[in-house]
C-alpha cells in the first residue's frame, strides 16, 4: 500500500507537524521505503497468536489510596514557556 | 600520583576508601580532562563542574566518616535522557534545550545516594532515536578510536566518554541496542538489563515497553556494581519488577564449566562483516576453552525483528512525544492560535529523524492501518519472544555479534534511514523479548576499530551474563588497549 503525498500531509497534520513541500516528497519516499520493508511481516502466518503488548505478565499495579506529596505548583510551572497567575499560558483557543 | 582517570571504578574505590586519594582530586582531574578533550569528541553536552565539586566534597566527608559505598566519590557521566534535578536535561533536542528538571530519575537518585559524583550529561541521538549519535541537535560525538567514525548510538556520548577516560563509568539507555551497540563500537562494556530490572522513572520515554537503563563501563565488574546500585523495585514505575537484587559481584569469580552457550545460526549469515565474524568466532572458541558447552540454536523469527521493532517503537514514540506541545516545558514557537503554536513548536523543536519516527508511528496506529501494522507487529513480537523462551530451555545464555559491522563513518548512512535501521538487527530482539544482554570487547579490526561480543540471557539472568562476560574478559585482553589519542 504505497503512501501518497496527500496521506503524508494528513499524517503530519495528525502528528501536529508542518511539512515544507520538499519535505513532503522526501518523507513520502523514505516512509514508503520503510513501509515496503515492513511488508515482510505479512509473510508470517500469525493467526491464533495473541498480540504481545508488553513483556511482563503484569496486571494493573495499585497503590494505597493515600495522599502523598506532589510537585509544588511553582516548581511545576518553572519550565513553562509562559505562565500567569499560577497557570500555564497558551495562545488564544477560541 | 595522578592518572586516576585511567582507572576502573573497582580499582579506584579501594584507594578512595583508604583515603589514599581524595574524590575532590580525582574529580578535578576528570574536569580538567573533559575541558581539554571534550571539544574534539563532543561526548558531553553539559558539564557540571560546580555540582561535581560539591558532590566530591560531600563524598570526601562521607568516606572520612567511614560511611562510603564502592561508588562514593566515583565520577560518572549520565546520558542526557536521564533527568537530573536542577541540571539541564536536553535529550539532545532543541525542544528541551533549556529544560531544568525538578527531580532526579530514580536510577540517578540511587547513585547519588550511594555517593557518586556526576560530571555532566552525555550526548545521544535525539530522544534516543538513532544508532550513531548523528541525530543529536548539538552535533555528533566522534569515536575515540577514530575521529570521523560514529561512536554508535543512541548512547554514543556515554560509550565515548568511558572509552576516552572522561568518566569512570556512565549510564545509558537501550531501546533497540542503544547501550550495547555503542559499547561495542567504542571497545567498552555495556549492559542492558531485563525490562523491569531498573526503574524507568525519570528516563525520558521513547518506547516505554522497550526502554531500559543500564551501565556502560570499562570492565564487567564495574557494570555489575552499577547495576547493583541502580536495580530494584520502584513504586514510581509500575513496570519495575519487585524481585530481589542479587549480589552480582558474587557471581563474577565462577568459571564456565558446564554452562551451555547457544549460538543462534541466524546471527551468522550474509551481511555480517568478515572481521566481525572472525572475532566473534574466536570469542566462541575462548568460551569453549573456558569450559562452556557451545550448542547450535535457532531463533527463526530473527529476520522479522527490525520490521517488528520499527513499528512498535515508532507507535509508542508517536504517543510519548505528543507531550512536547510548547505548553508545560521546553521550546515554544509562535502561532496565532493554539493549533498553529503546537505545529510550529514541534516542527522547529524536533529534528528530522524524530519527525520521521513520529510520522511513521502515527501512520501505523491510524485508522485502517492498525491491524496490518501494529497488531501484526505485536503478534510477531510474541513469536520472537517465544524463540528466546525455547532457546533458553536448552541453554543458559546465547552468544552473538553485537553489530553486523564495526563503526562506520559519520554521514555514511544519514540519508538512508532504512539502512541505518538494519544495522540494529542483532540487538533489537532482546528489547522486544525484554531479556538482558551485555556487550564485551572481543577484538579489533585491521583498521583498529573495536568489535564486541554480545551475550544474551533469560529474564533476570544478569548474574549468569556477568559471570560469563567476566570469565571471558579475564581470559582475554581486548578491554585493555586505550585509544591512542586519549
Amino acid at each position: 500500500m504505497p503512501l501518497t503525498p496527500e496521506e503524508v500531509r494528513h499524517v503530519a497534520q495528525l502528528a501536529r507537524l508542518e511539512l515544507q513541500p520538499q519535505e513532503v516528497e522526501l518523507f513520502t519516499r523514505q516512509l514508503n521505503d520503510i513501509l515496503a520493508y515492513m511488508e515482510k511481516l505479512q509473510e508470517l502466518d500469525t493467526s491464533g497468536v495473541a498480540p504481545m503488548a508488553h513483556v511482563l505478565p503484569l496486571a494493573n499495579a495499585f497503590r494505597g489510596d493515600t495522599v502523598t506529596g506532589a510537585l509544588p505548583r511553582d516548581q511545576a510551572l518553572d519550565n513553562a514557556p509562559a505562565r500567569e497567575e499560577g497557570a500555564f499560558m497558551v495562545p488564544r483557543v477560541i | 600520583m595522578g592518572g586516576f582517570f585511567r582507572m576502573s571504578i573497582s580499582e579506584l574505590a579501594p584507594l578512595l576508601a583508604r583515603g589514599e586519594v581524595s574524590p575532590v582530586a580525582v574529580t578535578e582531574e576528570l574536569l580538567a580532562r573533559i575541558e581539554a578533550l571534550n571539544p574534539g569528541l563532543n561526548a558531553y553536552l553539559t558539564v557540571d563542574p560546580e555540582g561535581a565539586r560539591a558532590q566530591a566534597r560531600d563524598a570526601e566527608a562521607r568516606l572520612r566518616r567511614g560511611e562510603g559505598t564502592p561508588l562514593t566519590g566515583i565520577p560518572l557521566g549520565l546520558k542526557d535522557v536521564l533527568i537530573t534535578r536542577g541540571l539541564r536535561t536536553t535529550c539532545a533536542s532543541r525542544i528541551l534545550e533549556n529544560f531544568l528538571p525538578p527531580y532526579d530519575a530514580t536510577a540517578v537518585a540511587r547513585l547519588r545516594q550511594a555517593g557518586a559524583v556526576f560530571l555532566g550529561k552525555l550526548n545521544m541521538d535525539e530522544f534516543a532515536m538513532g544508532s550513531s549519535t548523528e541525530n543529536s541537535a548539538f552535533g555528533p560525538t566522534h569515536n575515540p578510536w577514530r575521529r570521523g567514525c560514529i561512536p554508535g548510538g543512541s548512547s554514543g556520548g556515554s560509550a565515548a566518554a568511558v572509552a576516552a577516560d572522561l568518566c569512570l563509568g556512565s549510564l545509558g539507555s537501550d531501546t533497540g541496542g542503544s547501550i550495547r551497540q555503542p559499547a561495542s563500537h567504542c571497545g567498552v562494556v555495556g549492559l542492558k538489563p531485563t525490562y523491569g530490572r531498573v526503574s524507568r522513572y525519570g528516563l525520558v520515554a521513547y518506547a516505554s515497553s522497550l526502554d531500559q537503563i543500564g551501565p556502560i563501563t570499562k570492565n564487567v565488574r564495574d557494570a555489575a556494581l552499577l547495576l547493583y546500585y541502580t536495580a530494584g523495585h520502584d513504586p514510581r514505575d509500575s513496570t519495575s519488577v519487585d524481585a530481589p537484587v542479587p549480589d552480582y559481584l558474587e557471581a563474577l569469580g565462577r568459571d564456565l564449566k558446564g554452562v551451555k552457550v547457544g549460538v543462534p545460526r541466524e546471527y551468522f549469515g550474509p551481511g555480517l562483516d568478515p572481521e566481525v565474524e572472525a572475532a566473534v568466532h574466536r570469542a566462541l572458541d575462548t568460551l569453549a576453552d573456558l569450559g562452556a558447552e557451545l550448542l547450535p540454536v535457532s531463533l527463526p523469527h530473527t529476520e522479522y525483528a527490525v520490521a517488528c521493532y520499527y513499528i512498535i517503537a515508532t507507535a509508542e514514540a508517536s504517543s510519548n512525544l505528543a507531550r512536547y506541545d510548547g505548553v508545560k516545558y521546553g521550546f515554544r514557537a509562535g502561532g496565532r492560535n493554539l493549533l498553529e503554536m503546537y505545529a510550529a513548536t514541534r516542527t522547529q523543536g524536533f529534528g528530522p529523524e524524530v519527525r520521521r519516527r513520529i510520522m511513521l508511528g502515527t501512520y501505523v496506529l491510524s485508522a485502517g492501518y492498525y491491524e496490518a501494522y501494529y497488531r501484526k507487529a505485536s503478534q510477531v513480537r510474541a513469536l520472537i519472544s517465544r524463540d528466546f523462551q525455547q532457546a533458553f530451555e536448552n541453554c543458559g545464555l546465547l552468544a552473538t555479534p553485537v553489530s553486523p559491522t564495526p563503526a562506520f563513518c559519520l554521514g555514511e548512512k544519514v540519508e538512508d534511514p532504512l539502512t541505518m535501521y538494519l544495522s540494529d538487527i542483532f540487538t533489537i530482539s532482546a528489547n522486544l523479548a525484554g531479556i538482558p544482554g551485555i556487550s564485551v570487547p572481543c577484538g579489533f579490526t585491521a583498521a583498529g576499530l573495536p568489535i564486541g561480543l554480545q551475550l544474551l540471557g533469560p529474564p533476570f539472568g544478569e548474574a549468569v551474563l556477568l559471570q560469563a562476560a567476566s570469565a571471558f574478559e579475564q581470559a582475554t585482553a581486548w578491554h585493555r588497549p586505550r585509544p591512542a589519542d586519549f
